[in-house]
């Protein structure tokens, strides 16, 4: 990702005082100067490994007619990117994605921040409800997925049961395209928005409390307090919870897949309602179709797409925020993974 | 040099060694000289070989079989038996494969080991020819799989539900009930008229791949690609008739919309929710392991309406990543034996594709318990021997996932079925270019 978060100066290692007799120090003078390189240097070789190489080598891939089995790959060139831009059901994938993701995304980081404000407030048993936030995200995706996709069925769901307690008719929430993706939206929010608050209650612990005590003098009321004090200084935090929600939003994957079940629940339903981009990239790598230079192309443009709305992101937080670059706030080093 | 303090290189050395050991460990389930080999066998759904296996290893003390994937379902099964071949890694030593998966893995028939290679030319005699060739390469040179059991069809009913409905309940008057499809969506309209609470069957696609195997082994012998390997799902009559024939179904409003092999429909067998399902022979293990104990003496077996077909079946192979070949080889040889087959009839259901199995009293008199003890060797085993197989081609799964996707938007009141059959012609031939 192109953008800096936190950049620090990059520490330089400091030259020992030149008086000491050089050839006793020579060793720990290379130890100084190379070292460095060294400690970071597992990061640069698992990445090289786990993630440039697959990064380069799916783009080898799609660019020839590569069938998953098949002895041969013949080289196509851009084929599988003209085909794919010209493909309707990977559009339809694409809108899918972010509708889930804007539909899933907003809630949750309001209801992050809201919770993270009450969290942060004097409350009784603190740690206990700061752990309580967090457990959602400790289950597994794919239970969480199993249950829900019961909790939603239409026949025996629970959720179509409470609906026709209070006279709301049944809905398809597996074949009706957006109660679907809000059915997969609410599996999203139930696992992340603890997490997302607890990063946000980090950040705002590192406020300090004079800011407030000084507004409350002057008369400001908590919610002005919040929107004017407690927001702007969170920025830094907010843009990285957004980048990460934006990177793992659109990848989203196991609450689509385990949300269906029976034949092909790849597709996301009998009408792709909810096939998500990386579900259309696994529908044409594997089965049915074993067509890995196609799926290498979708994942390649979801690549792109990510970094677009990263981008878009940032532009309009910093739009948001006024014109002050971001205030430094300690902030969480966890990467969210799904 | 002082950077290492000696601590520091005592826990260097043990994360090394452990390191070490734990890269040792990992060769260990190599089997040393002359020990036991350990065979695994990857299935899908139901295959019924749980006492064949002991069996096998009791004559053979120094194999052991492993078996992955019981019970699951082949939609799973399948990408992850393609991964491991191309990998080149995970396969288990004996395979399954699903006959309308078949044809792909025949394209590419290096990942397999040649039976004809293994003596397995003198086994022809023991599958039904159709049976035989379906797991033969084009040019007839290689032989990826020997065949384990055909679909032939049958209709699976609850007689509770019947009696609820005031239909008869005897095996012999349902069959009765229904000569053709047009006399099934006569009865199922009388079924739903009584207000059972259940609807009269599961759902729109397994009907319509029943009607769709039944029509075009009935015809040509093929149904969305001919024989030379053409995509005719717009053009051949019998996939045509299939449609309109199940359209005539959801029309009459008798399906329960419960997706085929999903969670609800797993619940919908639990709760009686449905009267009938197409039953292929492998269905009636998937009905007892999804109905329960519970439902025990509830189920029977009729008649198919119209007449005869099949649906599915599967080939156990032996991929050339296999680390125990010969040994595979016999095991498959042995579970697709008239006895590994009889055998594995009688746990689970699976037809048997062997003329001797089929004649054997063993299968021709066994009684299904679970069924009301339907003579399930009548039932099946008599039309087996005449079982019309249908041609599959080359994209043959993705393009049957296409059109039974277009039947379910039907069934699930999203398309029109003139819609719907645009959308089917077109996807498949979208899917078949993929």
């Amino acid at each position: 990702m192109a953008v800096q978060l936190d950049a620090l100066p990059p520490v330089t290692p400091t030259e020992r005082s030149t008086a000491r007799p050089p050839r006793r120090y020579r060793l720990s003078r290379l130890d100084d100067k190379y070292s460095p390189y060294l400690y970071i240097a597992p990061f640069f070789l698992l990445f090289g490994v786990f993630g440039a190489y697959p990064l380069a080598y799916t783009f080898w891939v799609s660019l020839h007619d590569w069938d998953l089995l098949a002895a041969e790959h013949p080289f196509v060139g851009g084929e599988n990117y003209t085909r794919l831009l010209a493909d309707p059901d990977f559009w339809h994938s694409v809108v899918n994605t972010l509708g889930i993701f804007v539909i899933s995304t907003v809630p949750q980081l309001f209801a992050a921040l809201w919770l993270a404000s009450l969290l942060n407030r004097r409350l009784r048993a603190r740690t206990t409800w700061r752990m309580a936030v967090l457990v959602p995200n400790v289950t597994s995706t794919a239970a969480v997925a199993i249950v829900f996709g019961v909790l939603f069925g239409r026949q025996f769901g629970m959720i179509n049961w409470l609906l026709d307690l209070v006279g709301v008719d049944a809905i398809d929430w597996k074949s009706n395209r957006f109660a679907s993706w809000v059915a997969i939206s609410a599996m999203v929010d139930w696992r992340w928005t603890g997490y997302n608050a607890l990063i946000f209650l980090a950040a705002m612990q590192a406020i300090p409390r004079d800011l407030y005590e000084s507004a409350a003098i002057d008369g400001a009321s908590r919610a002005r307090q919040f929107w004017k004090i407690t927001v702007p200084l969170l920025k830094p935090t907010i843009i990285f919870a957004v980048i990460v929600s934006t990177i793992g939003g659109l990848q989203l994957f196991t609450e689509p897949r385990m949300f269906h079940s029976g034949t092909n629940p790849i597709r996301g339903g009998p009408l792709r309602e909810s096939q998500t981009m990386t579900m259309y990239m696994f529908e044409n790598a594997f089965a049915p179709h074993y067509n890995f230079g196609y799926g290498s192309a979708v994942a390649w443009l979801l690549f792109a797409l990510i970094a677009i709305v990263a981008a878009i992101n940032v532009v309009i937080l910093r739009r948001l925020g006024g014109t002050d670059g971001p205030t430094r706030v300690r902030r969480p080093r966890k990467e969210r993974t799904r | 040099m002082g950077v290492f303090p000696r601590r520091r290189l005592a826990a260097v050395a043990l994360v090394a060694a452990t390191a070490l050991l734990t890269t040792a460990g990992c060769g260990g389930d190599e089997p040393a000289e002359g020990g036991p080999v350990t065979l695994t066998v990857d299935v899908f759904g139901q295959m019924g070989y749980q006492e064949l296996y002991q069996e096998y290893m009791a004559a053979h003390p120094d194999v052991k079989i492993v078996e992955r994937g019981t019970g699951g379902n082949l939609d799973e099964y399948s990408p992850k038996l393609t991964q491991w071949l191309a990998a080149g890694k995970g396969a288990g030593d004996v395979v399954a494969i699903e006959e309308g998966l078949l044809v792909e893995y025949k394209a590419n028939p290096q990942n397999f080991v040649n039976l004809l290679d293994h003596g397995a030319a003198e086994l022809k005699g023991n599958f039904l020819d159709w049976k035989w060739n379906q797991a033969l390469t084009a040019d007839g040179k290689q032989l990826i799989g020997l065949g384990t059991d055909v679909g032939g069809m049958a209709m699976c009913y609850r007689s509770d539900l019947f009696a609820k409905a005031g239909l008869p309940t005897q095996r012999d008057e349902v069959s009765k009930l229904w000569p053709t499809w047009q006399d099934y969506v006569a009865t199922g309209e009388k079924f739903k008229a009584a207000n059972t609470g259940a609807a009269f069957l599961d759902s729109a696609t397994n009907i319509f791949n029943t009607i769709v195997l039944q029509t075009a082994g009935n015809a040509q012998g093929y149904h969305y690609y001919d024989t030379a390997n053409n995509l005719v799902v717009d053009s051949n009559p019998a996939v045509r008739q299939a449609w309109d024939t199940t359209m005539d179904i959801l029309d009459s409003g008798l399906s329960g919309k419960y997706g085929s092999w999903s969670e609800e429909w797993v619940s919908a067998f639990k709760q009686a929710k449905f009267a009938t399902i197409a039953c292929p022979a492998w269905m009636t293990g998937v009905i007892e392991g999804n109905a329960g104990p519970a439902a025990k003496g509830k189920w029977d077996i009729a008649q198919v309406p119209g007449n005869g077909g099949n649906w599915g079946g599967s080939f156990l192979a032996v991929p050339k990543q296999s680390k125990h070949q010969a040994e595979a080889i016999e095991l498959a040889k042995f579970l697709t034996s008239a006895k590994g087959q009889i055998g594995a009839f009688k746990a689970k259901g699976p037809l048997p594709s062997n003329p001797q199995a089929l004649d054997d009293p063993a299968i021709v008199d066994s009684k299904n318990a679970y069924f009301s003890d339907a003579p399930v060797g009548k039932i099946f085993a008599a039309g087996a021997k005449s079982l019309k197989p249908v041609y599959m081609g080359p994209k043959n799964q993705a393009v049957r996932t296409e059109v039974e996707n277009a039947v379910r938007t039907v069934d699930l009141g999203q398309r029109s079925p003139e819609q719907a059959w645009t959308d089917a012609v077109n996807n498949a031939k979208k899917a078949a270019a993929k």
